[in-house]
């Protein structure tokens, strides 16, 4: 819309416009900024029933500590509950699964776009179906089998799961990427005497990046993201993150050490916070793209 | 594309797919059959020198343990899962029906079998989160299009974090604000003077943070889509629709919506396949006494003492079905489609 129409904007509306717009940012961002100020308190400060002041002065956090912010919920969480164990699993299974299934993805995705074959497009239906199962109803049929087979409770497992919960997904977004890059370009490769493979390797590869780009990312915040999967597959000892925020729930919140739970959630947020700062344009093109085809 | 290079491409996808999604389903479908061994009980005589002998019936152990590697799924119980208490509960819904004092009455007493309860709260959060974040994110979109360009980058910044966030973490932030002790909830009792009036108390409260959850989180994905799609609104259409008389609001309406009718299709139905398998809200507000879903109710299952596989399996059969229900309608459009390309 042209620039004349928005001067045109009478006071009221504009008025009305910015005032629903701050409300929202500040809806979206508050309860961020609230729980990383939050953390560096102690908990009768960040949990004050008498006043909301204490959690921003840190009242009691200076009467407790001698300063008004601590690093003790970090402490605890990081290092007497051996949060960074937790962060080590979560950086291997994220980044396994996110390489493992964008190369099954992107083989399995121009396959598709080039198909044109009626089976082809029943892969893709069985994909959108497979897409909409909830993951915890798979999980019940993973844990018998997996406790028969004698591996469950490790990394690995976990992985090659969340990749190929992550496959349908993977499959339709990279498909609709083929698409859009035009079928003359691998085939004139083909004419030229390569094979299929070859074509794909010295043509396809070099101009796929910004879609496979786009695609990791979500297939990064699948496998960073996911709560049923993990919290059932993996034992305690190999725990990623997400469960083991949850486990600090069940332990942690008698012992009225609430503070290394919110130290732990804030640390798991900083990495989803990076990501959003420096691919905010891939994942609102990720987004929409399968929005425009799907 | 020749059938041989296609299946050696799409190969390792669709063994993943095949291995870890299709054989998993076979094998839930198969485990909702079964039904846990009950122990096996003994009779042993215990027969002291002076007392005489008395009978007593043991738990055999060794016995339940050997049955149990022996058949890990269990005992075949047919459909007998699916029809219990937990699960579709036949007849107890048979004895509410005949016996009840009308039909307030008999909606609450089916309210309060597990399975319904939880079938009622996540078709609830279902069509009521998908709409309402649709609208508001809609809102947003047309919003921040008429916002200068400069604070537009931040606001989307700022707008994507609630959708990017781990939901276990996303609702544990907003439960620490929303409990008694939390800054709203504090405040909340302070305006209304009231030191009982508590987000866990109240099943009415729960489910109303739940679903502001739910709309927190789903808003920020029909905005961006949306605000996209109103960079495409053709200026011409606009215009002409202007020097017709047509007012802001009419432009909206017969203009732009109908532009972005065919993404909101989308958006609905990306949105109400997430939302169906709500989850991590309920464990991380700690919501199971007011509001569990089904999802919850097959983790619940699996993550006791005595991991109740059978019953489990009957949840996920039913919620699959759920599943396919809700999909049918695309499905069907898609299938329509299809065969007309190919006719």
């Amino acid at each position: 819309m042209s620039e004349s129409l928005a001067q045109k904007r009478p006071l009221a509306l504009q008025t009305l416009i910015t005032m629903l717009i701050v409300l929202w940012v500040v809806v979206a961002a508050f309860p961020f900024i609230w729980t990383v100020w939050g953390s560096f308190k102690v908990e009768v400060d960040f949990f004050s029933r008498e006043s909301w002041w204490n959690a921003i002065f840190g009242t009691n956090t200076l009467k407790q500590t001698g300063s008004t912010f601590t690093g003790a919920g970090y402490y605890g969480a990081w290092v007497t509950r051996e949060f960074w164990r937790a962060v080590g699993n979560t950086a291997i299974v994220t980044v396994s699964v996110t390489v493992i299934s964008l190369t099954l993805g992107t083989l399995g995705g121009y396959a598709l776009a080039r198909s044109g074959q009626r089976y082809a497009f029943w892969i893709l239906i069985a994909a959108l179906v497979f897409r909409a199962m909830p993951h915890i109803t798979l999980v019940s049929g993973y844990l018998l089998p997996f406790f028969q087979l004698n591996i469950w409770g490790v990394l690995p497992t976990s992985i090659i799961v969340l990749v190929a919960i992550n496959q349908p997904f993977t499959l339709w977004m990279l498909h609709s990427f083929f698409l859009s890059i035009p079928k003359d370009l691998d085939e004139s490769a083909m004419v030229d005497g390569c094979t299929r493979f070859r074509a794909f390797r010295m043509v396809i590869i070099p101009v796929m990046w910004p879609g496979v780009v786009t695609t990791g990312l979500f297939s990064f915040l699948l496998a960073y993201n996911d709560f049923a999967t993990t919290s059932m597959l993996l034992s305690a000892d190999n725990q990623t993150m997400v469960p083991k925020i949850a486990s600090f729930l069940g332990s942690v919140q008698e012992q009225g050490k609430v503070m290394f739970a919110v130290a732990a959630v804030v640390s798991a947020t900083v990495p989803l916070f990076i990501l959003v700062l420096f691919f905010q344009r891939q994942i609102v093109s990720g987004l929409t793209a399968g929005a425009v085809k799907g | 594309m020749p059938h041989k290079t296609f299946f050696a491409f799409i190969l390792p996808s669709l063994i993943a797919m095949v291995l870890f999604i299709a054989l998993p389903i076979v094998s839930v479908v198969v485990q909702s059959f079964y039904v846990e061994h009950s122990r096996v009980l003994v009779e042993v005589e215990n027969c002291q020198p002076f007392g005489g002998c008395t009978k007593e019936v043991r738990v055999d152990s060794a016995a339940t343990a050997a049955l149990k590697k022996e058949q890990p799924l269990g005992q075949f119980n047919g459909f007998g899962t699916y029809l219990n208490r937990g699960h579709l509960a036949v007849a107890e819904i048979g004895q509410i029906i005949s016996t009840s004092k009308g039909f307030g009455d008999a909606v609450a007493r089916i309210y309060n079998l597990p399975f319904y309860k939880a079938l009622a709260f996540t078709l609830v959060f279902c069509f009521v989160v998908t709409p309402l974040a649709m609208a508001l994110g809609f809102a947003i979109a047309l919003g921040v299009n008429a916002l200068p360009k400069i604070v537009k980058g931040p606001t989307i910044f700022f707008s994507l974090l609630p959708m990017i966030i781990t939901p276990l973490v996303g609702s544990l932030i907003l439960f620490w604000m929303i409990n008694p002790q939390g800054i709203i909830g504090a405040t909340i009792q302070h305006i209304f003077n009231d030191p009982t009036l508590s987000l866990r108390a109240s099943p009415a409260l729960t489910w109303a943070s739940l679903l502001f959850y739910g709309v927190w989180t789903n808003a920020p994905f029909s905005f961006v889509v949306f605000y996209a799609g109103l960079q495409t609104v053709p200026g011409d259409t606009l215009e002409s629709a202007m020097i017709d008389g047509a007012s802001r609001w009419e432009r909206i309406r017969y203009v732009i919506i109908p532009h972005l009718a065919p993404l909101a299709t989308f958006v609905a139905l990306v949105q109400l396949m997430d939302n169906f398998r709500v989850f991590e809200p309920i464990v991380g507000f700690s919501a199971e006494a007011n509001a569990t879903s089904l999802s919850w109710l097959i983790y619940n299952d699996l993550s006791g003492d005595t991991q109740l596989f059978g019953s489990a399996g009957a949840t996920s059969v039913l919620t699959i079905a759920g599943v396919i229900v809700l999909l049918m309608p695309v499905l069907v459009r898609t299938w329509r489609e299809f065969n007309r390309k190919v006719i």
